[in-house]
């Protein structure tokens, strides 16, 4: 805010978006907007989504308009109090057009690119955010990558060192599993974190990386400072089989793509891109392999082998979990009925991908329990 | 990850599947340098050097041949129905006349003729199209005739990822396969995978999502159907771009959703216009899709004539991207 007007930028979601199209407004001008609530949808290559008000105040003026394709950055709107004069939100936006330059996307990509770690053999790509303050681990779930964290990365690196990191059989890492358990992921994390001479870290996971986490901290709870698991798996046996099958099949884009729109509530937010991302990933030699290994050892016959919730009475750690109301992998009832100490968070209107669809309300859960 | 040329591309397929399986052979003309000549071995890597660096690596694996189409396709079918896994070069398609027989009536008649006990894992690599300007016995676009042939598979890439993936699919079926290249695309450079990966076979690629019209294209028509959607948007006319990857199989779904969604079909087909690919898409959607059509059905093909040599012809010859575009404009203003 600079003098009680916020402007509304074009967010930075993930290493390739350069820019992205404004598909509509959500808050009118004059519209009370709330810090957090989502003032305009938008779509990048990868996907559609709204853009978050950082701070409470009026919507005094869109300055982008429909259809409008702008780089990241680009002003979008002026967020600002009810009592500041219309000359002064009009110099705020020609300041502010005056002194704006887009991106170079060439020099953009240097800045972001991931790293690899060789960890005996096992090459890990991992994105490491952040220059100072404690670290954070983000553990994607089966299937996933790094880029599962596009809306969150960035926001927590504001105060913390923060590593994405691609699981073995996933994104950019080795595709070799070993037995695909939970404790040899887990083995992976503690060897990522002896290599890159990270003490003790912010343990973040989401579904399978739950489980991950959550077997690591069991494991190292010295190494450990909090746990944050996000529908997470490994707090109940209930898990939607077909989808686990059915991903680990498919390999066209018809058959993917009913399997992608389960992990969200709004499955209008799945781009072609999205779809073909997956795709390009799963036509990877090796990664069938690795999946079905995974999936047999992790997800046998639609059930979670591995219920660790006894366990999670005995951690001594600050712990949350965060599920979406509407996630149709594993369901949120397992979020309910967990040790008094652990705090629930439920959000409505969000899936299985609830960091995504609702990252405001994740990334701030996540920040107060990271302090 | 990193970005690569189509040349690039299909060499890396090459080698890493070489690398994976010992029944994969090379052979074709110039493909090492030469062999039996004085010059020096791996000098060319075939006549645009896709190959080259290949004769190093994997030594007797890559085999040079005499200029006989005829025998040594016949060699490579051969040697597929016995146990290897050839992939063999022949420069140009406009070449393959003098060796049908070898690939209509044995290559892609075993399987069938053998009640389905006969495999043969032959890959026929060959560049196609004109601008090059190599006049009319190098610049065909002959893939229709392949395609018409039960038995064969036909794979048509457009850019460095499709062509990677595409050719490590081919290298793995067990059925004979052409795989044509556009001469203009060796340079085309793109984001590809350093892992092998393969492509299914009968999968088009959705290249943009619209909702006004649908352009059907393969290989370097692609690139053109892309430069016209793009004026399109500019007069807010939103077209959704089919690259078909491979014109047998076919993805006739891809073709008949999309238009069921858009009433509008262009097609794009660098071949010439009876008995190509856009006829076939045509009959397709007229025969599946009449319905749906708000418009006739536009072909975008070359003319029926050989290519022409003359720089100023050859350039007319070629299906562009302005008449694209104005075949695209005439049907969203049909009796609108």
């Amino acid at each position: 805010m600079s003098g009680g007007i916020q402007a509304l930028t074009m967010p930075k979601w993930g290493l390739s978006m350069q820019e992205a199209k404004i598909v509509g407004w959500r808050v009118e001008v004059g519209g009370e907007v709330l810090s957090g609530d989502e003032v305009v949808d938008i779509e990048t290559e990868k996907i559609a989504a709204g853009v978050e008000a950082r701070d409470s105040g009026v919507l005094r003026r869109h300055v982008a308009g429909e259809d409008d394709v702008l780089p990241v950055g680009a002003l979008l709107a002026v967020i600002a109090d009810a009592n500041i004069p219309e000359s002064e939100i009009d110099a705020f936006v020609t300041d502010f057009q005056a002194s704006f330059v887009p991106p170079d996307p060439a020099a953009s990509e240097v800045g972001e690119a991931t790293d690899t770690v060789d960890l005996s053999g096992r090459v890990i790509r991992y994105l490491k955010r952040g220059d100072s303050g404690d670290a954070v681990i983000l553990l994607h779930g089966f299937g996933g990558d790094l880029n599962n964290w596009l809306f969150n990365q960035e926001a927590l690196a504001a105060k913390h060192v923060v590593y994405a990191l691609d699981l073995p059989g996933h994104g950019g890492s080795t595709k070799e599993v070993g037995d695909g358990s939970l404790r040899e992921f887990a083995a992976t994390v503690a060897a990522f974190m002896a290599a890159l001479e990270i003490g003790n870290a912010h343990l973040v996971g989401h579904s399978m990386g739950g489980a991950i986490a959550l077997t690591f901290a069991l494991a190292h709870p010295e190494l450990t400072s909090s746990l944050t698991l996000i529908g997470s798996s490994g707090l109940g046996a209930e898990i939607d089989g077909t989808y686990i099958d059915g991903f680990v099949q498919a390999r066209r884009r018809r058959d993917v793509k009913p399997h992608l729109e389960k992990l969200f509530s709004d499955p209008s937010l799945i781009t072609r891109q999205l779809v073909e991302d997956v795709l390009r990933y799963k036509r990877l030699d090796g990664v069938q392999d690795a999946l079905a290994t995974i999936a047999k050892q992790l997800f046998p016959e639609g059930r979670q082998v591995a219920v660790l919730r006894p366990q999670l009475e005995r951690l001594q750690l600050p712990t949350q979990l965060i599920w979406g109301e509407e996630d149709r992998i594993i369901p949120a009832s397992h979020a309910l009925g967990g040790p008094a100490a652990v705090a629930t968070h439920t959000i409505p209107g969000a899936g299985h991908m609830v960091q995504m669809e609702a990252a405001a309300e994740v990334n701030r859960l996540i920040q107060s329990l990271v302090v | 990850m990193s970005t690569k040329t189509f040349q690039q591309a299909i060499s890396e397929a090459l080698s890493q599947e070489m690398e994976r399986d010992q029944r994969v052979i090379l052979m074709g003309e110039d493909i090492v340098g030469g062999s039996g000549g004085e010059g020096e071995m791996d000098a060319w890597g075939g006549v645009l050097g896709v190959t080259k660096g290949l004769w190093g690596k994997f030594g007797d694996r890559v085999l040079d041949t005499p200029i006989t189409e005829s025998a040594f396709i016949g060699a490579a079918v051969g040697a597929a129905t016995s146990g290897l896994r050839p992939v063999v070069e022949l420069m140009f398609i406009d070449f393959m006349g003098v060796c049908f027989d070898q690939i209509f009536n044995q290559a892609a008649k075993f399987r069938y003729m053998f009640g389905g006990k006969a495999e043969t894992p032959v890959v026929i690599r060959t560049m196609f199209g004109a601008g090059l300007r190599a006049a009319a016995q190098h610049s065909q676009c002959l893939y229709p005739l392949f395609t018409h042939i039960p038995g064969l598979k036909v794979v048509i890439p457009s850019t460095p990822y499709d062509a990677k993936g595409l050719l490590i699919e081919a290298i793995r079926d067990d059925d004979p396969v052409i795989f044509c290249e556009h001469k203009l695309l060796y340079s085309e450079e793109g984001e590809v995978p350093d892992e092998a990966y393969t492509i299914p076979f009968g999968e088009a690629a959705v290249v943009r999502e619209g909702e006004d019209l649908t352009i059907v294209s393969l290989g370097r028509m692609v690139h053109r159907a892309v430069e016209a959607a793009q004026a399109l948007a500019g007069s807010g006319i939103d077209c959704e771009i089919i690259d078909l990857r491979t014109t047998s199989p076919m993805d006739e779904d891809a073709i008949l959703e999309s238009v069921e969604n858009t009433g509008r079909l262009v097609v794009v087909d660098e071949a010439h216009p009876r008995c190509n690919i856009a006829t076939d898409i045509s009959a397709l959607v007229a025969q599946n899709a009449f319905g749906a059509l708000k418009a006739p059905i536009r072909m975008v093909t070359a003319p029926h004539s050989p290519v022409p040599f003359g720089n100023a012809l050859e350039d007319l010859y070629i299906p562009s991207a302005a008449s694209i575009e104005a075949a695209a404009r005439e049907l969203v203003e049909y009796r609108s």
